[in-house]
């Protein structure tokens, strides 16, 4: 099987065109990202130098990993089922395209915003430690392990929370409970990540190669279940 | 340097598709086309020949559509069985059938988005299997009751993400004249969620036009349309047929399928009846002559029993006759000379018409009755 890297660029166009044009979906790309720096940024602002000490031993940086995990959820949520609710599936599954075409271009229109959006917040957040923290607050709490694990963890999570929601898309009927059923998918990720972040979770080297190899598998498996789990048949018919 | 003389080598061995003839039609004639205004200037219903419209030369001769006692159930129930027909290159071919009869079923059934549960069937010459659905969906169009546009981007941006989708070439200029073909072009900016219903129809047939599709499945093209849109998207269809596209046009406007319809079938889960308007007219129901006189007859039976052309008569209302004839243009001047000979005053005689109305009316209520017994 090959794939049409125009018709994946075509539904990825799209969906960015949607997305530049409805005011919901920014708003919910942005509430979450909002909700993960306000808090962290407001406890690391008003902590005393002598706190530094303290902080060493925190991963207050991994806290951020919820956004990867949330913003695509909230995207991959609406791919399918909004389509379908709007009436806009039938004419574009009526073309060439293939499935896993079809979900490339969606997965991919979820993953580089999100990615960007991650990105950009975990940029803002290191600026505003460096330039506004205590002395000695930056340096304890910007290490390099988190600093790598934030790089390297946002767009595996990213993925995971893509493949979940779309394949939650594709067998719902409604587009509110395929996302709160997405939200509630991302919850484990984000209580994972909140534990290490609180140090109830010891972070160490193991941690982080075993859950990245996890989540690599998962990523390869979410698509192989999401490319099942999308039935033209029933899509369009909502039979089966 | 490698990847440059990789990219060379393969630009030169390219091969020509085998089975992907070229496009039957493109929307570049059909926007040049003049725009027809009065039914004077309409061109009678026909085949097209294949030569003449450019149908690739593997495909003359050969059906566009091919049917063979297709059906599909969804679990108990049956939407359709034992459906078979065969459409040329070039014909309009009408689908009608009362609310759930199976008629958008079978047409996402042939448009490969839903599998057929029995027989068999070839779309643009290609076998209906699943391992075929993207080769025939690269040569049709289905153009869906609902026009399912998205409603936040422009028309453009809509056309374009299909031109994508359909891996059309010099797709700003396909667009234009998809837009041009369907009199959209000063629209182009506007986002659909602006436009009236009837627009938005006929943003969905710019888009179903884009990919030059051998087979036009267009399911319900003017519900909703005032008669001026509805005239036009009539018009298009002409034009289209001229053109050699096959067109599987799915209406409950009976009138519509009578004026543009080379064949229709009506279709009530089983395949009901299939033939040009004026045969099923004929196969439904007997061919009879209306008479009026200014009183009643005092004898009619000595008048129209005598005629050899008239095969029986009954009264249709005091002074009107009903005459069951087997050539009404011999029958109608023997009664007419009856009449005067019997001294009545004639004020008409004319064949009695049936519209495509009658017969599809016929046949669902004898679906009806059937069912009911």
């Amino acid at each position: 099987m090959s794939v049409s890297k125009r018709r994946v660029r075509g539904i990825f166009r799209k969906e960015l065109r949607e997305y530049r044009h409805n005011g919901n979906i920014i708003v919910a790309m942005v509430i979450f990202p909002l909700i993960f720096l306000i808090q962290p940024l407001l406890t690391v602002l008003t902590e005393a130098a002598s706190a530094s000490n303290g902080l060493a031993h925190e991963h207050v940086l991994l806290y951020m990993l919820a956004i990867p995990a949330l913003v695509p959820a909230a995207l991959a949520s609406y791919s399918v089922v909004g389509e379908r609710q709007q009436g806009t599936l039938e004419p574009v599954l009526a073309t060439p395209i293939r499935r896993e075409e079809f979900l490339l271009g969606k997965a991919l229109a979820a993953f580089v915003p999100s990615l960007a959006i991650s990105y950009a917040v975990l940029a803002f957040f290191i600026a505003c430690v460096e330039l506004f923290a205590h002395p000695g607050i930056a340096p304890a709490l910007l290490q390099g392990p988190d600093l790598l694990a934030q790089v390297l963890f946002t767009p595996l999570l990213a993925a995971w929370s893509i493949w979940v929601g779309i394949a939650i898309s594709a067998r719902s009927s409604d587009p509110r409970v395929a996302g709160q059923l997405c939200l509630l998918a991302s919850l484990p990720s984000v209580a994972v990540t909140t534990l290490i972040a609180l140090n109830l979770i010891p972070a160490t080297l193991g941690l982080a190669l075993g859950g990245a190899a996890l989540l690599l598998v998962l990523d390869g498996l979410g698509w192989r279940i999401t490319s099942a789990a999308f039935d033209r048949e029933r899509l369009i018919t909502g039979t089966r | 340097m490698i990847y440059l003389i990789r990219w060379l080598v393969r630009k030169r061995r390219r091969p020509t598709d085998p089975i992907e003839p070229p496009a039957a039609v493109s929307v570049e004639t059909l926007a040049a086309a003049p725009r027809r205004d009065g039914a004077a200037a309409r061109t009678p219903s026909h085949f097209v020949s294949a030569e003449r419209v450019g149908v690739p030369r593997a495909t003359q001769g050969a059906p566009a559509l091919s049917v063979h006692n297709l059906g599909k159930r969804f679990g108990d129930r049956t939407a359709f069985q034992d459906v078979s027909f065969e459409i040329g290159y070039g014909e309009v071919f009408g689908f009608l059938g009362p609310n759930g009869a199976g008629k958008t079923t079978t047409v996402r059934t042939l448009g490969t988005l839903i599998a057929p549960t029995s027989g068999s069937a070839t779309v643009a010459g290609i076998p209906l299997t699943p391992e075929n659905g993207v080769e025939i969906r690269r040569r049709i169009s289905i153009m869906p009751e609902s026009p399912g546009l998205y409603l936040r981007l422009s028309v453009s941006e809509n056309l374009a993400c299909f031109a994508d989708l359909y891996e059309v070439p010099d797709t700003g200029d396909r667009i234009d004249r998809a837009l041009r073909a369907v009199h959209l072009a000063d629209r182009a900016r506007d986002a659909c969620g602006t436009l009236s219903k009837g627009l938005r129809q006929r943003v969905a047939l710019a888009r179903a036009l884009l990919s030059d599709p051998q087979v036009l499945f267009l399911d319900e093209p003017t519900s909703g349309l005032d008669p001026v849109a509805a005239r036009d998207v009539h018009d298009l269809i002409d034009d289209l047929r001229r053109r050699g596209v096959t067109i599987f046009l799915t209406t409950h406007r009976l009138e519509e399928a009578e004026r543009l319809c080379d064949r229709v079938a009506i279709l009530n889960t089983t395949l009901r009846t299939i033939g040009r308007p004026s045969e099923l007219r004929d196969r439904l129901f007997a061919r009879t002559l209306e008479v009026k006189t200014l009183v009643p007859l005092t004898d009619p039976d000595c008048v129209f029993a005598g005629l050899s052309a008239v095969d029986g008569w009954h009264h249709d209302r005091p002074a009107g006759y009903v005459l069951d004839v087997a050539d009404p243009a011999v029958a109608a001047p023997a009664a007419t000379r009856a009449l005067v000979a019997a001294g009545a005053d004639v004020l008409s005689i004319s064949e009695s018409h049936h519209s495509l109305e009658d017969v599809y009316l016929e046949l669902v209520n004898q679906d009806q009755e059937a069912s009911r017994g």
